[in-house]
């Protein structure tokens, strides 16, 4: 009975496993075609099955004028409004957080839970919902087409995954420590910079793992929301999507955008052996 | 503990979200009571028409409505069922743990919009692999061009990118029970199928509401894949509301009526999903 399990449990990981991996080895494959390898069907193993080329690779660092597609540029907008996002969004996400696990807040009818409720309820709303009034918004305050905007836009997005994750963070975390703090003379300021701060910092790292994730792959509001001047990867890589479809150099494109979250996913999964995840995400 | 600087912890955060927020849902209700399109653009007042038109003039709403609710309803079901199961897996001693837990995690690392340019060529009906397979058996299915496999496939693909989301949830959950319930079940000599359903189960179930609600807001949002897979298409037949709402606002220029239609959708989510996470906390947590 026992092997039974085992077999069963194996033969399932590894068929996931492939199911995970197949769209990347197609794209790594597709990589490496050229026109008549793709429109000729479906082949998969260089060499053997077309003759590789290096052009898919090579115009993404061409610049448009020689017939290719810059993606450096659009990388580092999409690295520097991520990240500049999602700084902001824990910045103050954890702010509110702690106020909202520590203190009592009472106004009519609102409690905490209801203002901790309004900042998650932000990811309901589809994005097409607030595009418009956004479109409209940057538009009367110049700052279509920008990286601030851009900034603006997906701090809207990011923080109440903050505050989501911190809340529950910091409800873990024993109120004894703030107390202790406060009895050895430190002002509450100071017990949350010196005592609490210190304590968060898995359950931050945790909210910004998550905040990248998020802010990285956004697609809608960088496709709306910017044309010429500033462009994000994935609205580069889309675009490359056109009339005939370089398949080839889409792939490549695919998986260099794909590369900076691959180690992503290796500190996501170190949090979640050591333990620390568990009580950061519930 | 209280005391009078409570609000400098809780307002910059607030502020920033409420400021940035105010003019956008404001002038949504503002805008879906007026008739702006692209031949009269202005704040006009027409009162409730839009939303009269909306409740008894668009099928085409309604019929986007039920197909997103069988899709994400669909995809959080299959997401939730192989998430759980994976998790499970990775769970306790298997070689390999480290390189599957990361592996399982990297597809909702991805940019979605992207990975579905990349499953479109997978799904290609001529020229893609899949077909390639099978045609081994004469067959040619249709996976992006016939009504009922175009849903299939945004499916598939969504199974795809979001499982890992629910796999980690789940993961990291069943990481933070506690040992004694295990060992004492160990101990009446309950086998591992008992174990899970006496023990596992319901020890897992706030987090797997948590992770549900979580997941069938994200899905409910679903636009992307639809966007570059199908378009909506064959004809609306894989349109979901948001991409409803994404043809009326930006591609005709209803901005009024768009707006119009926004605003019951998001009344009508809030409203539902407050449903759902009641109903699935009475049903996962009996006693």
């Amino acid at each position: 009975m026992h092997t039974f399990y085992v077999t069963l449990k194996y033969t399932a990981v590894t068929l996931w496993s492939m199911f995970v991996i197949a769209p990347f080895l197609w794209a790594l494959s597709t990589s490496f075609k050229d026109f008549n390898s793709v429109t000729s069907g479906a082949t998969y193993i260089p060499w053997v099955d077309f003759e590789p080329t290096l052009e898919g690779w090579r115009v993404l660092l061409r610049s448009p004028a020689q017939g290719g597609v810059n993606i450096v540029e659009p990388y580092l907008n999409s690295i520097f409004v991520t990240c500049f996002a999602s700084l902001i969004s824990i910045a103050l996400g954890t702010l509110a957080a702690y106020a909202l696990s520590r203190f009592t807040f009472k106004a009519g009818f609102i409690r905490n839970d209801d203002i901790t409720f309004f900042f998650i309820s932000q990811r309901i709303m589809p994005p097409v919902v607030l595009a418009i009034p956004f479109f409209i918004m940057l538009g009367k305050l110049g700052l279509l087409d920008t990286l601030f905007g851009l900034v603006m836009v997906y701090v809207v997005l990011l923080m109440p995954i903050a505050v989501w994750i911190m809340v529950d963070f910091f409800n873990k975390v024993p109120i004894e420590i703030d107390e202790t703090a406060l009895i050895d003379g430190c002002n509450p300021y100071q017990a949350f910079y010196k005592v609490v701060l210190p304590n968060s910092i898995p359950g931050m790292v945790v909210a910004g793992l998550f905040c990248m994730i998020f802010g990285w792959t956004d697609f809608f509001f960088a496709f709306i929301l910017t044309f010429t001047e500033v462009q994000l990867l994935p609205v580069a890589i889309v675009s490359l999507n056109s009339s005939i479809t370089p398949w080839w150099s889409l792939s490549a494109a695919a998986l260099v955008s794909v590369a900076p979250l691959i180690v992503v996913a290796f500190i996501v999964e170190r949090y979640l052996s050591k333990g620390n995840l568990s009580g950061a995400l519930k | 503990m209280n005391f009078k600087h409570k609000y400098m912890f809780l307002l910059p955060g607030l502020l920033v979200l409420l400021g940035i927020l105010i003019f956008p849902i404001g002038f949504t209700v503002r805008l879906s009571l007026s008739s702006w399109d692209s031949f009269f653009p202005g704040l006009d007042f027409i009162g409730l028409e839009n939303y009269v038109r909306l409740f008894t003039d668009d099928a085409r709403f309604w019929e986007s409505f039920q197909r997103l609710s069988f899709l994400s309803i669909t995809t959080v079901f299959l997401q939730y069922i192989l998430g759980f199961s994976l998790a499970l897996m990775v769970w306790k001693e298997i070689v390999f743990q480290r390189f599957f837990r990361v592996l399982f995690l990297i597809p909702m690392m991805t940019t979605p919009v992207i990975m579905t340019v990349i499953w479109k060529t997978v799904f290609h009906e001529s020229l893609g692999p899949v077909n390639d397979f099978f045609s081994l058996f004469g067959m040619t299915p249709l996976w992006l061009s016939s009504e009922g496999l175009s849903k299939v496939t945004v499916i598939i693909v969504e199974v795809w990118q979001w499982t890992p989301f629910m796999f980690l949830l789940l993961l990291a959950g069943l990481l933070s029970l506690p040992k004694e319930p295990f060992l004492a079940a160990s101990i009446d000599g309950a086998g591992p199928i008992r174990k899970f359903v006496y023990v596992t189960f319901p020890l897992m179930a706030p987090i797997s509401i948590g992770a549900i609600i979580i997941r069938l807001i994200e899905a409910s949002k679903i636009m992307d894949t639809v966007y570059v897979l199908t378009s909506g298409g064959p004809g609306t037949s894989s349109e979901t509301s948001s991409f409803y709402i994404f043809i009326k606002g930006l591609r005709e220029f209803q901005f009024g009526y768009s707006a119009a239609l926004s605003l019951t959708y998001l009344i009508i989510m809030i409203i539902s999903l407050t449903v759902i996470a009641k109903m699935l906390v009475k049903l996962m947590i009996r006693s």
